[in-house]
């Protein structure tokens, strides 16, 4: 199969961090802050890295939208085993402001670039826990699209996606050119070993700009406001029943 | 007694009673861009009260040196009941004995401490951990040396396990070798101010060894998560270990070229008598930890493992107890490592403190002891 696919990351605080609130209240501290690949875009590679080692298809391309600091974010990706890497350039104020909507139209630009058959994305990202690049992705470019996939595998000319629902599991089959976006039991991806590490340094990123794709990033949104979830209110221990009813009673609940 | 009594966030001086629990400490001082300046398995439950009366050693120790070291001040209740104040916050006091020395690691036979003013360093900005395999303990040395010249002031901890921890790793707890398999395997974490000096160390450091073949295979790590998941390859050998029946343990100082010497001398010694003969521990410490596992307490194996595990440390100048201390099971081997006129001023010094030796009896100190 000569099959190109193309996996999003995406570079976002790194899970184990407390997050704190700006005193300005406009988003979250990022300045200083550990950072990682989006856990979901981890088993996104893992997933296109294994089909390539299968040799079901010919090359992974990593992509990630961001400033300077997201090509560490590719050069993982890289180490796990994809093959090239293209940052799209975005920075200020159009960084902060960049959502699914833009992502989107820049991915599907690319798969056409590319000559992508397959696109396959985390199924969201921890930092917006937005879900929703995948499947506006698959719609821009009217690809059939496998979310939340929890299994992946090839058959015939098809692939059969196996989501996991509210419900439990569904099977589907979709054609391809297709969006897939990767759901946390897809698969356990790789730790980057020293050999891949030093050979993904070689590896080529190119830099491309969101014009040159002929997208524009500017947004439709404006954050108003960031707050932090309030604060749990102390429990208070009552001595007896009678203590109980009373302290409901006060708080107007009986 | 689990209060802070202060903080200085410009010497980094923490006063606190003995209570405090060693990771609520660390809580409290990360919040305020501190660590302490040990850490250990049993931080979650361990006070720091009883971890200065056994001067805790643990993971840290490469960097940040001993309690001894970082411990500044003590308060001490005596066996007469006088409170013994040295909780001084000073760095540097040169006035008279320094008897807060005598406490730390005294095993509560010498005062009961109540209180500790302790030095704390600045939270690192940026820690990355390496995991690492060798061919051979040989080639581990060399990497630690390597190590030490390239990484040199941001190495905070150099560990090692065997192949024998990493099959139990994963049998027992289904722990995931993230490299291939290898003879020996070593935890390298570095700390430092700065992310990008750091990691640029680190990669030529990595480079240097995987191209002399010093190291076969390894992985390395920036984020939280996958730092924790590495560390849990050395922290839960024990929590493995415990799977496996009856464990004798044994925590040895050695001269760091000797310490697999012992570990395979031991398999040869005990041959099939023992289920499992591991060795695991801080490496860059020169500290054994050597684990011998037997499906249930087994009398006979244990009168080949002592005295010949004492007397082989003993030989090579070693300590029979690196950081576990003596308490009540090894008092009677000290000499081992410690000569009678030692041990005997050791005794006057109990006698001084506790005539009536009511603190902490038949610990530490050898029974035939007058």
């Amino acid at each position: 199969m000569s099959a190109r696919v193309l996996v999003g990351v995406k570079r976002v605080i790194d899970y184990a961090v407390k997050i704190r609130v700006k005193p300005d209240h406009t988003g979250v501290v990022t300045d200083g802050v550990k950072h990682s690949m989006n856990p979901f875009c981890e088993i996104a590679v893992e997933e296109a890295v294994k089909l390539k080692e299968k040799k079901l298809i010919k090359e992974v391309v990593a992509v990630s939208c961001g400033p300077q600091q997201v090509q560490e974010t590719i050069r993982t990706a890289l180490a796990m085993g994809a093959d090239r890497g293209i940052h799209v350039e975005v920075s200020g104020k159009d960084y902060e402001t960049l959502g699914p909507l833009q992502v989107s139209k820049i991915l599907a630009a690319l798969a056409k670039k590319e000559e992508a058959s397959l696109i396959i994305l985390g199924k969201q990202a921890i930092d917006d826990d937005c879900n929703q690049t995948g499947q506006m992705t698959a719609a821009l470019l009217d690809w059939p699209q496998g979310t939340f996939a929890s299994e992946l595998a090839f058959e015939a000319d098809k692939l059969k996606v196996v989501r996991e629902i509210d419900g439990g599991l569904e099977t589907i089959k979709i054609k391809l050119p297709a969006v897939v976006t990767a759901d946390l039991r897809l698969n356990t991806p790789r730790y980057a070993t020293l050999p891949n590490i030093m050979k993904a340094k070689k590896k080529k990123i190119a830099m491309v700009k969101p014009a040159d794709l002929g997208v524009d990033v500017s947004s439709r949104l404006e954050v108003l406001k960031v707050d932090e979830p309030p604060t749990r209110q102390a429990g208070v221990k009552v001595e007896t029943v009678e203590d109980l009813v009373g302290k409901l009673k006060e708080a107007g609940r009986v | 007694m689990n209060q802070v009594f202060a903080f200085d966030n410009i010497s980094g001086i923490l006063t606190c009673q003995a209570g405090c629990v060693l990771e609520n400490l660390s809580h409290y001082l990360e919040e305020r861009d501190f660590i302490m300046p040990l850490d250990l398995g049993a931080k979650g439950s361990c006070h720091i009260g009883g971890n200065v009366s056994t001067n805790a050693g643990g993971l840290r120790l490469l960097r940040y040196g001993s309690l001894r070291g970082t411990v500044l001040g003590l308060e001490v209740v005596l066996a007469d009941g006088r409170v013994l104040n040295c909780l001084a916050t000073l760095r540097k006091d040169n006035t008279g004995y320094d008897l807060k020395q005598l406490f730390i690691g005294s095993e509560g036979t010498l005062g009961v401490i109540t209180a500790v003013s302790i030095l704390c360093p600045r939270k690192p900005k940026a820690v990355n951990v390496a995991f690492l395999g060798c061919s051979s303990f040989q080639q581990l040395l060399e990497t630690f040396q390597c190590c030490r010249g390239m990484l040199g002031e941001i190495l905070s901890a150099f560990e090692f396990l065997d192949a024998s921890c990493m099959n139990l790793l994963e049998k027992h707890l289904k722990l995931t070798n993230p490299i291939t398999e290898c003879p020996f395997y070593i935890v390298i974490e570095t700390a430092g101010s700065n992310a990008t000096h750091d990691e640029e160390k680190l990669h030529q450091f990595l480079e240097e060894v995987m191209t002399s073949s010093l190291v076969t295979d390894g992985t390395v790590a920036t984020e939280a998560t996958k730092i924790k998941a590495l560390w849990s390859l050395r922290e839960r050998v024990t929590e493995a270990l415990t799977h496996e029946g009856y464990t004798y343990k044994y925590d040895i100082s050695l001269p760091v070229e000797k310490i697999y010497d012992l570990v395979q001398d031991m398999r040869r010694h005990l041959g099939g008598m023992a289920k499992n003969v591991v060795g695991y521990g801080h490496v860059g410490d020169g500290n054994l930890h050597l684990n011998i596992t037997s499906p249930s307490k087994d009398f006979a194996l244990l009168a080949a493992i002592e005295p010949y595990v004492y007397e082989w440390t003993s030989q090579w100048k070693g300590s029979i107890s690196a950081e576990h201390g003596l308490g009540l099971k090894k008092r009677n081997y000290i000499y081992y490592s410690k000569p009678s006129e030692a041990v005997a001023l050791m005794g006057s010094i109990k006698a001084m403190l506790d005539p009536k030796g009511i603190l902490n009896p038949y610990k530490t100190l050898p029974d035939n002891i007058n």
